[in-house]
């Protein structure tokens, strides 16, 4: 059968599925110093950013269940997210300005992860002072389980949160991917 | 699996029999409309699909009717183009309609003329066109009259059609 073929065919469909509003998740995967990412966007903003380390298939899997099941691989939904993370890791950006869908999240788990934007690029927070941030000065556990849980890493700079004592605490990309990224953001 | 596949997994499981399914019905280009209103047509449809649902059948099946549906589209709109193919008339060559042959006939009795019409459209024989109506003489008178050169096709084929008339007038 004519690969070519079926490439331009699946072309065609994700225009003309994305014009009929068809496309409740869009997803592409991209290179990046940190490994190859998994991005997905629903009409509403981009839902998640996924490290090689998780499995991919099960993470589409998933979000058929929590979701929706019409989704679709459709890169030009993802297009300027992948820019922008791009030049994020060339240094030539420092805050993301594109739109964030956190439905995926509830409750207080979505409520810091709304927040951890505030945390500025290069600067670090204790996730004891986040839960301050947040106005739950006594739900330090709960807001290291929000930034583990954190469907956005990279975007969300749940990399931002440390613990009190200074040591780095958790990361779902594994610890060398949280390094790296403060490290890329605290070099002048 | 329990769970609904994404949908880009249906894609790229059943897209190459899809295609060949539309090809089979349609030729090469517009096997590709047909593909892609496949598709769009199973997307829209597959949160409503049961999960245990086949997905391959179903798919052929949307598959099918979309062909048949470019097919249709196809007949009811002529598709305009620089040059008209060539095929044989059916409409019979101008000028070769035998004038001579058909004013001998008109002046044919009418007796004659329908021993003449039975002979070369019904195809009687002489002997059976005798006893229709006709007598042999009449036959012989009416072929004499006419000449040889009957075309039998141009009788049968406009026998057929006045026959045609008598039984559906208004068509």
């Amino acid at each position: 059968m004519d690969a070519d073929t079926l490439s331009r065919l699946h072309r065609r469909l994700e225009q003309e599925a994305e014009q009929a509003d068809l496309v409740d998740v869009a997803y592409t995967t991209i290179d990046s110093p940190l490994g190859r990412l998994l991005l997905a966007a629903t009409p509403k903003g981009l839902v998640r950013v996924v490290y090689a380390s998780e499995d991919h298939d099960r993470v589409l899997e998933s979000l058929a269940e929590k979701l929706s099941p019409r989704i679709l691989r459709a890169p030009k939904r993802l297009e300027v997210v992948a820019r922008e993370i791009d030049e994020y890791f060339a240094k030539h950006r420092q805050s993301f300005d594109v739109a964030l869908d956190l439905s995926l999240s509830r409750g207080f788990r979505q409520l810091v992860q709304t927040h951890l934007p505030e945390i500025g690029y290069g600067q670090t927070r204790s996730y004891r002072e986040v839960a301050e941030l947040v106005g739950n000065p006594k739900a330090v556990r709960a807001v290291g389980t929000a930034c583990a849980t954190n469907p956005l890493p990279i975007v969300v700079p749940c990399h931002r949160v440390l613990r009190t004592d200074g040591t780095l605490g958790g990361y779902i990309g594994g610890l060398e991917a949280k390094t790296t990224l403060l490290n890329l953001e605290a070099a002048a | 699996m329990d769970m609904k596949q994404p949908f880009e997994k249906v894609v790229a499981q059943h897209g190459a029999t899809v295609l060949r399914v539309c090809r089979v019905i349609l030729g090469p280009h517009d096997a590709e409309d047909a593909w892609s209103e496949t598709f769009l047509s199973a997307m829209r449809a597959y949160p409503d699909l049961p999960e245990t649902a086949n997905v391959e059948p179903w798919l052929v099946t949307i598959a099918h009717r979309k062909a048949i549906d470019v097919v249709r589209a196809a007949k009811r709109n002529p598709l305009p183009v620089e040059e008209m193919p060539e095929v044989p008339t059916t409409l019979g060559i101008p000028g070769s309609g035998d004038p001579d042959l058909w004013a001998a006939v008109g002046k044919l009795r009418s007796k004659q003329r329908q021993a003449v019409a039975y002979h070369y459209v019904a195809g009687l024989a002489y002997a059976r066109s005798q006893r229709s109506s006709a007598a042999p003489s009449r036959l012989h008178e009416g072929q004499r009259l006419t000449d040889s050169r009957v075309s039998e096709r141009t009788i049968r084929a406009r026998s057929r059609r006045e026959h045609q008339h008598e039984r559906h007038p208004k068509r």
